[in-house]
């Protein structure tokens, strides 16, 4: 374990230059994100991640927002446990018709203010899964939007994009 | 070899659920196609599909003598309302009183206020239940978890799932080939290659179409590297809950490098809609075969040191030894597939079971364990890992040229095919049917997390609630490829 802990020391970062926050996600925020919350929040978010419905795709690109390279929390970004200790709600899938109360249930226990993004085509407006008995449609159709993260899944610069833009304009 | 289907009547049907109890054969699905019901079955090297014409909606239970049909039996009712006669749970299972049909793929009715679910009792002094999801604390995917414990010993885990239920299987009815393609490809995201790969068999069976060797490769290629990419993220997760982060660090960074391989290789990093029936959709990218060579050299270099590290570590192995301890005859029984059943002495992988091109051309072995326990878990998903660094360089010493799509003209027959995938989870099943106008009549995906998650139930029986999440991510089931 040593070696190991050693080399990592001695190696340099693997982490990569952070991208521009992506415009078309920026012009998005713009409208929906009041300065007001700017002195509210400082340069911190916490984020709550709910899969309410997705192949788990997104999941696995979220995931990697973590490792080494994207390294999330060096903008002071972070994934927490509850929804109560949450400013930011990360919704991936369709919204299924079994996931909409718990979904509900889960942006109600999260205080004000709060962000919410949606991640992947499903959750934009039900992606391939569209019109089955058994999906709601996409986030927005259940709970107010604020930001669009595209893609199938969106890779994690793509995802870190649109944080950034989150958190340059909060 | 894969039997024609076969209908049978009664008897031949209570004929093959007595091979099943007596371990003879073993259940590889169970599914419905109004009105009726098709059991799939591995006996010796063949799998073979029986079919019940129901009478007035009804089948003789398989489920009634064999357990490891219970929750698809729960299923058919759910989504099809065949009542399984002298089933020991007619609970439903994928529908849980949010939608507005129901029997989406059979008689429709409207929806009926549902009844509250009755979990399975667990009586006796000082129990208490501790209620976990369908949102979890973590980044994971949706389902509920209802413990039993006395203090922190776990009496009792029912699962609830079929939160995830997208209605896949409804939305393919009647579906071009294409569009069932990608619902099939995001029916389990880290499975996507294997499920494409599944459906593409299944479709090109019914088709009659063999793929050119050239794609086969391919796909194999995909397979591998999805694979790779799972075993060591699911290796430095498993490390994680045992709080052991270093290793989770470390195996990210190798995770990373496999999917930026993917991505050099197939322009996608999980490789989604690449595999399509009839070969491949685009053929591996110049620059490609550089970036897996770099990427295996990288892995030779790294890989060992970590699984040293995993072996050394004492207050690791303290967490993941005789933890989780999954029966051999519970494996045998349920034909759990993957590294769970692997783990505990279930000598099954179906690239060599049933040695799918061009895995009857490569050599790989299939490693098996008997500990059962989570430590045993992860070192099948190192050796395996092991496996796959070779496969990958054979693939890429044999990788033949030519095309890599077959012409996809359909014949205007209605046909039908079977397609089996080992996933880096266990082997995907995909049965389908065609019309005439070559699209999707009828089409049942079968994941491997069917027949393992009722095992976590086993597993966790008296070890302590702290070490749930450990026991869960070694198995590492999916909930989307279960729920559909």
């Amino acid at each position: 374990m040593r070696r190991t802990l050693f080399e990592s020391l001695t190696r340099g970062p693997l982490t990569e230059a952070a991208p521009l926050p992506g415009e078309v996600a920026l012009a998005e925020l713009a409208q929906s994100v009041e300065r007001a919350a700017r002195a509210k929040l400082g340069r911190s978010l916490s984020i709550r991640q709910v899969d309410a419905g997705s192949c788990n795709g997104c999941e696995l690109e979220i995931h990697a927002l973590n490792n080494a390279f994207y390294d999330l929390e060096r903008f002071g970004l972070r994934f927490v446990a509850s929804p109560r200790h949450a400013d930011v709600l990360m919704v991936t899938g369709p919204v299924t018709k079994n996931m909409r109360e718990a979904l509900l249930r889960t942006y109600n226990a999260t205080p004000d203010p709060k962000w919410v993004i949606a991640v992947g085509a499903c959750a934009a407006d039900g992606g391939v899964f569209a019109g089955s008995y058994a999906v709601v449609g996409g986030v927005k159709d259940v709970v107010p939007v604020d930001l669009h993260i595209r893609g199938c899944p969106p890779s994690p610069t793509e995802l870190l994009k649109g944080l950034l833009g989150l958190l340059e304009n909060a | 070899m894969i039997r024609p289907r076969q209908n049978v009547n009664e008897d031949r049907w209570h004929a093959a659920i007595e091979r099943l109890v007596g371990g003879e054969a073993i259940l590889l699905g169970l599914w419905g196609d109004a009105p009726n019901v098709h059991m799939a079955l591995h006996e010796g090297a063949d799998i073979a599909v029986l079919t019940y014409a129901c009478k007035d909606g009804k089948y003789p239970s398989v489920a009634a003598r064999h357990p490891p049909a219970i929750r698809l039996e729960r299923a058919i009712r759910d989504l099809f309302g065949l009542e399984a006669v002298g089933a020991p749970d007619t609970r439903p299972w994928l529908d849980l009183g949010f939608w507005d049909v129901r029997h989406p793929l059979g008689q429709q009715a409207p929806a009926e206020k549902p009844a509250p679910y009755a979990f399975l009792p667990a009586e006796g002094e000082g129990l208490h239940q501790i209620p976990v999801g369908p949102v979890h604390a973590g980044i994971i995917e949706p389902g509920h978890f209802r413990f039993t414990a006395n203090g922190e010993h776990v009496v009792r885990l029912e699962q609830r799932l079929g939160y995830v239920h997208k209605g896949i299987e409804s939305l393919m009815a009647g579906a071009s080939l294409d569009a069932a393609a990608k619902l099939a490809a995001r029916t389990s995201g880290d499975s996507t290659v294997a499920y494409s790969y599944a459906f593409a068999q299944a479709a090109e069976a019914a088709l009659q179409l063999v793929p050119p060797p050239r794609a086969v490769h391919l796909r194999a290629l995909m397979a591998e590297l999805e694979r790779l990419a799972n075993h060591f993220g699911d290796i430095g997760a498993i490390c994680n809950d045992a709080s052991f982060a270093l290793m989770h660090a470390q195996t990210g960074i190798l995770r990373e490098r496999t999917l930026r391989a993917a991505q050099a290789c197939f322009g996608h990093r999980l490789m989604m809609d690449v595999i399509v029936p009839g070969g491949v959709a685009r053929d591996i990218a110049p620059e490609g075969v550089a970036s897996v060579r770099a990427l295996l050299t990288e892995v030779r270099k790294s890989f060992p040191r970590l699984i040293e590290l995993y072996d050394n570590t004492a207050s690791l192995q303290d967490r993941t030894a005789t933890t989780g301890i999954v029966k051999a005859e519970y494996v045998r029984q349920f034909g759990a597939g993957g590294y769970v059943g692997r783990a505990s002495g279930r000598d099954f992988d179906a690239r060599r079971n049933f040695a799918y091109a061009p895995y009857d051309e490569l050599k790989f072995e299939v490693p098996v364990l008997t500990a059962g326990d989570v430590n045993a878990r992860v070192w099948i998903r190192i050796r395996e890992a092991e496996q796959s660094l070779s496969l990958i360089e054979q693939i890429l010493e044999r990788l033949p040229q030519g095309p890599i799509g077959a012409n996809m003209k359909i014949k205007g027959v209605a046909g039908e095919g079977l397609g089996i995938a080992e996933a880096f989870r266990g082997d995907v099943l995909i049965w389908l049917r065609l019309d005439n106008e070559g699209r999707i009549a009828r089409c049942h995906l079968r994941d491997a997390s069917w027949f393992q998650w009722p095992l976590l139930e086993t597993a966790i029986e008296g070890n302590i609630v702290a070490d749930f999440p450990l026991c869960n991510k070694s198995f590492n089931c999916s909930y989307s490829g279960h729920d559909l």
